[in-house]
């Protein structure tokens, strides 16, 4: 039997076996190639596919971002890496305003991968635990994806690198080396676009998507055992496009939906997902859509202060139960 | 602002019998001057169109920089790709780009190369090797950076080429994508077009440096200044930046003096430019008008030869201009095209699905 490996040597799998099938895919970033990257996602690579194609970057997001574009237009498929998913802010301006506009002005197609480490749940502070999903969530242009497993880290990246469009892959720091799985024989894709049901129910749906995807089904397993309740789980997977039907069959199945969430609350993608329940699953509600998700500060460092501020299992209990018996 | 004397004096030897444009023919050498000249006839056509309010955008004049656009671009071989900036036109034409094409894009027709979606010049084919710009500037700088990179590593013997204005300069991605290209060798050359003012801000308020070529020293490249309105010097300057990016050099950033003598785009009064500069230009320091005595003078090129590319230009300009005039507009739903490679296209809201009536309530 294969042996199982982490989130995190997952995604490196998926790196090594792309590379391996196409000499066009090419990694480039800071500290990537000779250091093996801040937690090591890249390690081996530059021993085994050389500096070409394994490039250390200046400290410039916006160049990596808009250099890795110009190669995709080219015909190469670049997977940049931003240190940490906060950094991607620098190159907000040349993904929004370039990346994402190219292939519908003018035809020129952005096909590349910008991965990096988001989230929090590791007292990371401000800026090594944003979760910047939502940021580019209302640029039309822009796939997102958002892994919750080592399989899906690993087909999702294999599947982001082969995709034709610019696809944002956030993985998520905490689950690094958190969780393992066995990876799926062969050649492993996950289709972009495409929601998870990580747990049957009949009686509410959580729909949530990366690391809270574990403390949705730890908070599933709960109610079951104290509450008696069959909860559904929901794992989005992908972020944009949003599976719609997905979310109609859940919302539709159970009439009780929580949406949850580790980025901040405004703005987020609670608020799309519910918005688009009101439009599709209205008659179907049973309880209005409620939210779960960080509070709308940036993220602190201390312990006490970052789990008060991040959505916990004991959060997603109680909003549960407040759906429940409405 | 004594700019049309400095300028024009603006010192970068040329003329020696090593330049490169002294390899070229003289058939070659008219040919520069009909790519000026359709430039210049190109822009005037837009003019009068978008007077008789036919065009949908702004026209941006490059009038009195076309030696920069066509001498520059003029040196790259087919193989080659620049990015183009909204006063690069003549660089456009050089490359391939089409009257037909440029009047389509300003008209905003189906047929048109951005099909009503985006205004100008922000058109690209790389088959032909042009990538249009976007409208932040800088962006273009790692972009082609990036263009540049995928020729080193697939061991190509090409080249990329990237304009920036002087405002550019002052941007984030300026700084980013040549220190980015720099480090990494890309084969690139940067032409920083110093026309004297970024919309309305002279250069003496866009930087402290007192030339632009002095950056190059800051990130490690070669810099190179040079006439911006000698087309023969701008062929020069830029073929060196090339041979020597193809070479294994690396990058090099040319600044190229020029002025540009019409405001940001046609609404702008340019009520910020000093009395009688622009008019000082035009008299003294026309590009199209040098070329001409460097070609009757010099070159010994017949007046007929001129009047024949003249006419030429009438002939092709008065043949595109009605063609593109019997196109269609862009239909409507054509916006939602091309987000994606798939799905091709975005669906229309339910309000706009085509026979859609309003049901009495809700839209379910």
């Amino acid at each position: 039997m294969t042996a199982e490996i982490t989130y995190l040597e997952a995604i490196r799998e998926a790196l090594f076996e792309e590379m391996e099938r196409d000499p066009d895919v090419f990694c480039l970033g800071e500290d990537i190639g000779v250091y093996g990257g801040a937690f090591k996602v890249t390690e081996g690579l530059r021993e085994r596919f050389g500096e070409a194609r394994v490039i250390d970057t200046p400290i410039a997001e916006a160049a990596i971002v808009g250099a890795a574009a110009g190669a995709a237009h080219m015909g190469m498929r670049p997977v940049a890496e931003m240190q940490f998913a906060d950094f991607i802010a620098s190159a907000y301006e040349i993904l929004t305003n370039y990346v994402a506009t190219g292939r519908n002005r003018t035809g020129l197609a952005c096909p590349m991968v910008v991965r990096g480490p988001s989230g929090g749940y590791v007292r990371g502070g401000p800026f090594h635990s944003q979760n910047p999903e939502s940021a580019f969530l209302h640029t039309p242009g822009l796939k997102i994806v958002a892994p919750a497993t080592a399989e899906d880290a690993k087909g999702l990246l294999k599947a982001a690198i082969r995709d034709d469009d610019c696809v944002l892959f956030f993985e998520h720091k905490y689950l690094y080396r958190r969780i393992k799985a066995t990876m799926p024989a062969g050649d492993h894709l996950t289709p972009i676009g495409c929601a998870r049901v990580a747990r049957e129910g009949k009686d509410l749906s959580l729909i949530t998507y990366a690391a809270t995807v574990w403390k949705a089904l730890e908070a599933a397993e709960r109610l079951e055992r104290e509450d008696g309740l069959s909860v559904e789980v929901l794992d989005l997977r992908t972020l944009a496009p949003l599976d719609d039907a997905a979310i109609e069959a859940t919302a539709k199945k159970t009439n009780r939906v929580v949406i949850v969430h580790e980025d901040t609350r405004t703005g987020g993608i609670a608020g799309e997902v519910t918005a688009r329940l009101n439009e599709r699953c209205f008659e179907w509600l049973d309880a209005p859509v409620l939210r779960v998700t960080a509070h709308d500060v940036p993220l602190p460092s201390a312990p006490a202060l970052e789990d008060f501020v991040l959505p916990q299992t004991d959060d997603i209990v109680k909003a549960a139960r407040r759906l429940a018996s409405y | 602002m004594a700019v049309a004397r400095t300028r024009a004096a603006g010192g970068v030897k040329r003329g020696s019998a090593a330049a490169p444009s002294a390899a070229l023919t003289a058939d070659r050498k008219l040919e520069l001057y009909y790519w000026m000249r359709l430039t210049r006839s190109l822009e005037e056509r837009l003019v009068s169109l978008h007077r008789q309010g036919k065009l949908v955008g702004g026209v941006f004049r490059s009038l009195g920089q076309e030696a920069d656009s066509v001498g520059s671009a003029y040196a790259l071989e087919r193989r080659d790709v620049l990015s183009s900036l909204t006063r690069n036109l003549g660089s456009l034409l050089v490359k391939g780009a089409t009257p037909l094409e440029i009047l389509r894009q300003h008209l905003a027709t189906a047929d048109s190369p951005t099909g009503g979606r985006d205004l100008g010049l922000h058109i690209a084919d790389l088959q032909r090797g042009f990538l249009g710009h976007i409208s932040p500037l800088g962006d273009m700088v790692p972009v082609t950076a990036g263009v540049a990179l995928s020729f080193r590593m697939r061991g190509e013997d090409r080249v990329a080429l990237v304009y920036v204005g002087d405002g550019a300069t002052s941007t984030g991605p300026f700084h980013e994508g040549l220190t980015f290209a720099a480090v990494l060798r890309c084969p690139m050359i940067v032409i920083v077009e110093n026309n004297g003012y970024a919309y309305s801000t002279p250069v003496h308020q866009q930087t402290a440096a007192r030339r632009f070529v002095d950056k190059a020293a800051g990130y490690g490249i070669a810099g190179e200044q040079a006439d911006g309105n000698d087309v023969l010097g701008v062929y020069d300057v830029t073929r060196r930046a090339v041979d020597r990016a193809r070479a294994g050099g690396g990058v090099t950033l040319i600044e190229l003096l020029t002025y540009r003598r019409r405001g940001h785009a046609e609404h702008d009064n340019q009520r910020y430019v000093p009395a009688g500069e622009a008019e000082r230009w035009a008299a003294e320091n026309d590009p199209l008008d040098r070329y001409v005595r460097v070609l009757l003078d010099r070159e010994k090129v017949e007046q007929a030869a001129l009047d024949a590319v003249d006419a030429r230009v009438v002939a092709e300009l008065d043949a595109a201009t009605a063609e593109a005039e019997r196109s269609r507009p862009a239909r409507a739903t054509d916006a939602l095209h091309g987000v994606f490679a798939d799905p091709p296209a975005v669906a229309p809201h339910w309000y706009r699905e085509a026979g859609h009536r309003t049901p009495e309530r809700g839209p379910s």
